[in-house]
């Protein structure tokens, strides 16, 4: 099981995975997959299936309630707390509601990741601008957030997820807020980062989307399971 | 070129501007206590001090029928005494100005018998060299009747100690009061700051980092009060000093601050910064860890 081609290792690894908030029903419920390293993923299924849990246990907000997940090649599980930023780091997420500071600029909200990562001012400033620069949003660089447009904010939430030039990025209804116009241009931006080598995970309910990268592996989660482990499937089904 | 991010957004990730300007004011009003208490301990420290020095090392030998031959003669064996650093017969011009508020002009009268009082300073104020001086004093003297200023004085110093301990016991006080309000503070603060916080873990910040923000806001609101309620207290210590200098006397008059002395009080809050700094620290990084 899994979309691992010969010479591809995994990025991800999920084993009969549950996950349940306190004593509520499972919201995940052994759910098994991989990941390759350097390919591209959509995450869909309708709203509530378990999508953005499932995000949660990929960038390391959730422990599972059981199974085992190996992330890049690591024990993610019993993985100690003090090594989880370590982990975090090498992931990009953006969220579902972008999580913004408010009160710091959009420039500073994107140079966020390298100052966490111990860059310097100076070491910082050409990867902003650079940042700032492929999302087109260089005239709003001193903006703050609540000033700025929803795509506007999507579109720094996604440059501040880049930034750091992470391993994998998970992105949670990224095109959730845009027009179709800036749905497409932000899609092309994950799919130029994913040429780079960066694992992509795009989690969406919006089907339009799916057939525009090619090579897309979909995943399909319903009622908290997957139902296309694989990722095989596409949408529409290829033609035989 | 014009930077397009700010270099102080690391310390502005905490945005509570408010918060903070009613945090350096407690601490103002901590600090200003705290300075009070610990100059009153100094200064009843330097005053048992001046006591033992002054007055504790001292007898004082009361000769009620002596002619001047014979009091010369016992002055001069003293200071040839081992223990005895300096031994003088009180001029009976000086005993007489003692008496006048009881005796008035009539004390000045050569006729009027007043016993020779001699004043006898020792090496130490230690109880075996008063006992060795005491029992040659009366090998040389057996109707010397002997005081040591110690004995009466004992009370007044004991006070003065009660003081010193009950000032000390002040300023550890407002030490405790002043974590247990960073920690109160910071634990709001984490509180306030749930969502910037749960976005710098996922952006990798490890704990540590976090509480540096904290420790940061915290020490520099501990540092701006605490210095202005020392500016306060200080000027405030300053007055009552001079108050006390004109009252001329010998006992209340020891209640005084040296240099070194104000340096602590003016050190007190840079002491208390970094002790706001560790208790912010252990109060972020001890919550932070109940979380992922």
């Amino acid at each position: 099981m899994g979309l691992t081609g010969a010479g591809m290792a995994n990025i991800v690894q999920f084993e009969n995975v549950g996950l349940r908030y306190g004593t509520g029903p499972e919201t995940l419920s052994d759910v098994s997959f991989t990941l390759a390293t350097g390919a591209f993923y959509f995450l869909t299924g309708a709203s509530g299936a378990g999508k953005t849990s499932l995000l949660k246990l990929l960038y390391l907000a959730q422990r599972p309630t059981r199974g085992i997940i190996r992330l890049f090649g690591e024990d993610a599980v019993t993985l100690p707390r003090a090594r989880l930023p370590g982990f975090r780091r090498r992931i990009g997420v953006v969220f579902q509601d972008f999580r913004l500071i408010p009160h710091l600029s959009a420039a500073d909200n994107i140079a966020l990741p390298l100052r966490v990562s111990g860059v310097s001012e100076d070491d910082a400033e050409a990867p902003v601008r650079e940042m700032l620069a492929w999302v087109g949003l260089s005239d709003r660089a001193n903006a703050k957030p609540p000033t700025l447009s929803g795509g506007e904010q999507q579109r720094i939430a996604i440059a501040r997820a880049v930034i750091g030039r992470p391993e994998m990025l998970v992105a949670d209804e990224p095109t959730g807020n845009v027009d179709p116009d800036m749905a497409e241009r932000l899609l092309h931006l994950f799919e130029s980062l994913n040429r780079l080598g960066t694992t992509v995970v795009v989690a969406t309910h919006d089907f339009q989307l799916l057939n525009r990268i090619s090579n897309a592996h979909m995943m399909r989660i319903e009622g908290g399971r997957l139902s296309d482990p694989t990722g095989s499937l596409r949408h529409p089904p290829p033609s035989p | 070129m014009t930077r397009v991010s700010s270099g102080t957004a690391g310390r502005r990730l905490l945005d509570d501007g408010r918060r903070a300007r009613a945090m350096s004011w407690v601490m103002a009003v901590m600090l200003f206590l705290t300075v009070l208490a610990a100059a009153l301990g100094l200064g009843t420290i330097s005053a048992a001090a001046g006591l033992d020095r002054q007055l504790a090392g001292r007898l004082t030998v009361q000769l009620l029928d002596a002619d001047d031959a014979a009091v010369a003669r016992l002055v001069d064996r003293l200071r040839a005494s081992p223990g005895v650093s300096a031994a003088a017969a009180v001029p009976r011009e000086e005993m007489a100005e003692l008496l006048r508020p009881w005796l008035g002009d009539a004390g000045l009268d050569a006729d009027l018998p007043m016993p020779v009082m001699i004043d006898v300073d020792l090496a130490s104020g230690s109880d075996a060299v008063a006992s060795d001086v005491t029992s040659r004093i009366r090998s040389l003297a057996p109707a010397a009747r002997v005081d040591r200023n110690a004995r009466w004085l004992a009370p007044v110093r004991s006070f003065i100690v009660s003081l010193a301990w009950l000032a000390g016991g002040i300023v550890l006080l407002m030490a405790l009061a002043t974590s247990a309000i960073v920690l109160l503070a910071a634990r709001a603060g984490l509180d306030t700051h749930r969502d910037t916080i749960d976005v710098l873990h996922m952006l990798g910040s490890t704990d540590v980092q976090v509480s540096r923000l904290f420790q940061r806001r915290i020490a520099l609101d501990t540092l701006i009060g605490g210095a202005i309620g020392t500016v306060f207290a200080l000027a405030t210590v300053a007055l009552i000093g001079s108050r006390v200098a004109t009252l001329d006397s010998a006992l209340v008059g020891g209640f005084g601050l040296d240099v070194g002395d104000w340096t602590i009080l003016a050190a007190l809050p840079i002491a208390f910064a970094l002790l706001a700094t560790l208790a912010a620290r252990i109060a972020v990084v001890g919550a932070l860890r109940r979380v992922l």
